[in-house]
């Protein structure tokens, strides 16, 4: 007698469980943002593991030049300057795809590209300034771990620019539609996410760098 | 079973809400980016300043400032940028951010801190160390 009625409310739970499952769960109508986001998430890692190389090797001079002797901070203040500008003037560009006028939105996204261009070359004309001195890779741990810590930002930066002439072909050629929409979205995030690692390079690789 | 109704229909409720918050919460407008631009350049042109300057004089002073002003400098960015919330995606976001941020503080520090201790007791620091050396 008390058995049956110790089953009968497991009955009730069990048929309350089911209609939970269904009904609760949440779908989202469109993944690739958060698996865009999911890529941004293991790039960091690969600059994560990066930096670590940095912080380990960032001291070992070989009887070399130090951060010091090479680093000229002036123009570390001037590239940081065109990613911030670049991140900005990028920022205005989905503002005006969301309000779906075609012709700014590309005007801004090629101040970004140019800004971005403006960067790279500021960055090119450091690294081969750096190797025409005797500073290049080979030299030390030291500059063996800044190059391949900045020259991968910097390649990051090459693809998101390529990326972004190839989506103004695209707004250019079908207009602000769904997945041009999508696909500026990622981009935008992409730019973000390299402006935000590029804290990380100027205060731990140059402002620390040059400290004795 | 009427409690049971209810909980369905709040439940559906919240459904479109969280729908609304995708699409609305994670634009950006002129004032946000405008205000994230301007603490960004305040939180750059710092750093930048106390160390072409010397405002410190000792070197680990200056270098902690600058990791802080970095790790705000990014808040900033990941706020009025990347317009991270706690409800955009259903929290996957930054459920994935904490995630990530774990693995990189876990990355950071043990390698510093395991490589920073073998080269303090394996190998000899300078040149008068190894002149020393038995």
């Amino acid at each position: 007698m008390s058995n049956t009625h110790a089953l009968s409310p497991t009955g009730d739970l069990a048929s309350e469980k089911l209609e939970f499952y269904v009904r609760g769960e949440h779908h989202p109508q469109n993944g690739t943002l958060l698996g865009f986001w999911l890529y941004l998430m293991s790039d960091c890692l690969i600059f994560a593991c990066l930096f670590a190389v940095y912080g380990v090797l960032g001291r070992n001079y070989a009887a070399g030049p130090s951060g010091a002797d090479l680093f000229d901070l002036k123009l570390v203040a001037i590239n940081t300057s065109m990613l911030l500008l670049s991140s900005i003037t990028y920022g205005f560009a989905m503002i005006e795809m969301r309000a779906k006028r075609i012709n700014r939105t590309l005007w801004w996204l090629a101040i970004t590209g140019l800004f971005g261009a403006a960067f790279i070359g500021l960055e090119l004309y450091e690294f081969a300034h750096l190797i025409h001195e005797g500073a290049g890779p080979t030299r030390s741990a030291f500059l063996s771990s800044f190059f391949a810590l900045v020259g991968t930002h910097g390649l990051h930066v090459t693809f998101g620019i390529i990326w972004l002439i190839t989506l103004m072909v695209q707004v250019r050629k079908h207009g602000l539609i769904q997945e041009n929409q999508r696909r500026l979205m990622c981009l935008s995030m992409f730019w973000h996410f390299l402006d935000v690692v590029w804290i990380g390079v100027f205060s731990f690789v140059y402002l620390m760098g040059v400290l004795p | 079973m009427s409690a049971h109704t209810d909980t369905h229909a709040h439940g559906h409720d919240d459904h479109g809400h969280d729908d609304h918050h995708d699409d609305g919460a994670s634009h950006g407008t002129v004032k946000g980016y405008m205000t994230g631009f301007v603490l960004a350049v305040i939180l750059t042109a710092i750093p930048f300043w106390l160390v072409m300057d010397d405002v410190f004089k000792s070197s680990s002073t200056t270098s902690l400032v600058v990791l802080a002003f970095a790790a705000v400098q990014i808040v900033v960015h990941m706020i009025y940028f990347l317009h991270m919330n706690t409800r955009s995606e259903g929290g996957w976001t930054m459920l994935a951010l904490i995630f990530t941020i774990v693995v990189v503080v876990i990355t950071l520090t043990g390698s510093l801190w395991v490589m920073y201790h073998m080269n303090a007791n394996m190998m000899p620091m300078t040149i008068h160390d190894m002149k020393n050396m038995p």
